[in-house]
């Protein structure tokens, strides 16, 4: 596996897209800081772009990229290797990639802006390791769609269909139900819904870390009671791994059923 | 070291292969032949585990084929259309193959032999048709497994390259090996083959060396022999 790892990371370096997404980063970062100067407003700022990005980039790079090396995999079927090697292999060169563009892009310009003397340090790693959870968390389900759908513009469409979904349409029905159902105690149901959904998880997180939960009102209080705590720290963080342990356990299995 | 026992396989509605039972003794060259849509690509596919059947059982160097990629060591497979990652040097992909495999210096003697030298920096999407068939022959050949599966062999090569693919083959035969080959161009299996598989509507029709196909066809030459069974099961 890490020998396919390392030809589908060096093969995705060498790609121009990986180096448009981290000089994107590279530059969202220098002009928030220097538009901003307040380096918690900044981390704010770019919680906003990242939650909303991170999944976008993540899913179409990872159907894109699973549809462009067909020929190399069937290249590699052939070869003396397993299938759940050759898959988790490319998955993971994509991820990483993705990752580390996301990792590097916004680290420079805040490490040189001085981040280690600052107090905002911990929100800023928050930031990078839900950044990088919901890289793995995409990327896993658009190879999960691209697995499914031999058409290109079907597994595209689902792929956006998906991310749309889970980015906007999810938190609009959110809503819609918390407010038809006002009458209700709803703190617990809130609190389920914000977990079903990974985008929504990672914001929460990142919302109640940077201290600005008054602003969610009489909610914002349950949830600080919850997020707050390292248990519902610890759990946020269970329920993004089994977001990316499940996917990953369906591209495995389906990997394993597939004519090439 | 091949054995089939009634192998099914259905792409949707399709069925590709019915029953298809077949026994591939160890050395020399069989032909597996059959009109288009037949199931050629399909039996190799599952005889490589890339294609899983619906039933049956697939047997290589008495190893079963399902659930398993160990057996792949033994068996050197050219792919019937020569996709190459684009953005790859040929150079590139014969080390990663390596890398993949294990090393080998046989890779030397065939760049050579195909006259591939100066195309070994060129990336493999800049490739003429021509030209990836050949590094798909080096990628193919150069691992001295020993069981060979050619598929479609001889697509886009010039008369010379077909010369030396046909010299090529009979070398590893001379050597002890197995080969695999399906083809269109008659002649070409006639020159090469030992023995014919001919498939139709996904089973055997006819196992057996040329000369028995000309006397069950009452044909005199092997392309009538091929083509009085194509119009006979299709009239």
């Amino acid at each position: 596996m890490l020998k396919i790892l390392k030809y589908s990371f060096y093969d995705l370096m060498r790609s121009r897209w990986s180096y448009v997404y981290f000089a994107f980063y590279l530059l969202l970062g220098v002009v928030l800081l220097f538009l901003n100067n307040d380096l918690s407003k900044a981390v704010i700022t770019l919680m906003n772009v990242i939650i909303v990005l991170v999944p976008l980039i993540g899913t179409i790079f990872g159907v894109m990229y699973y549809y462009n090396s067909k020929e190399f995999t069937e290249l590699l079927l052939a070869q003396p290797l397993k299938r759940s090697s050759i898959f988790l292999g490319q998955y993971l060169g994509v991820a990483l990639s993705l990752s580390m563009s996301l990792i590097l892009g916004l680290g420079i310009p805040f490490v040189f802006y001085g981040l280690f003397e600052s107090s905002a340090i911990w929100d800023f790693s928050l930031l990078l390791i839900t950044g990088t959870f919901l890289t793995l968390i995409f990327t896993a389900l658009a190879f999960n769609i691209a697995l499914s759908n031999e058409n290109k513009i079907k597994g595209f469409g689902y792929a956006i269909l998906l991310w749309l979904f889970l980015a906007i349409i999810y938190d609009g029905l959110f809503l819609m139900t918390l407010i038809m159902f006002e009458e209700y105690p709803l703190d617990k149901v809130s609190l389920i819904g914000t977990m079903l959904n990974p985008i929504d998880l990672s914001r929460t997180l990142i919302l109640l870390k940077l201290d600005i939960s008054a602003l969610l009102g009489y909610t914002g209080a349950i949830f600080k009671q919850f997020f707050g705590t390292s248990f519902g720290l610890i759990v946020s963080f269970v329920m993004l791994t089994i977001w990316v342990v499940l996917p990953v356990l369906r591209i495995v299995f389906k990997s394993k059923r597939k004519d090439f | 070291m091949v054995s089939i026992e009634g192998l099914y396989k259905k792409f949707g509605k399709n069925q590709v292969l019915s029953g298809l039972d077949l026994t591939i003794n160890e050395g020399g060259i069989f032909a597996v032949l059959g009109p288009n849509g037949s199931g050629k690509t399909t039996l190799i596919k599952s005889i490589l585990g890339m294609v899983i059947p619906n039933k049956g059982e697939i047997k290589v160097f008495g190893e079963q084929v399902k659930k398993n990629s160990n057996y792949r060591h033994k068996i050197d497979y050219l792919p019937q259309i020569a996709n190459f990652p684009s953005n790859l040097k040929v150079k590139e992909l014969i080390k990663m193959i390596k890398d993949l495999r294990h090393n080998t210096n046989e890779d030397q003697r065939l760049i050579e032999l195909f006259k591939l030298e100066p195309f070994l920096d060129k990336k493999l999407g800049t490739l003429s048709g021509g030209t990836k068939q050949k590094v798909n022959i080096v990628l193919a050949f150069m691992f001295d497994s020993p069981l060979i599966i050619l598929d479609e062999p001889t697509t886009g090569l010039d008369p010379i390259s077909l010369i030396r693919l046909k010299d090529l083959i009979q070398a590893e035969k001379a050597k002890g090996k197995t080969i695999l080959i399906t083809s269109h161009i008659m002649s070409f299996v006639e020159k090469v083959s030992d023995e014919i598989v001919f498939l139709l509507e996904g089973k055997i029709y006819f196992k057996g060396s040329i000369s028995e196909l000309k006397t069950k066809t009452n044909q005199p030459d092997f392309e009538h022999a091929i083509a009085s069974i194509l119009i006979n099961n299709h009239a």
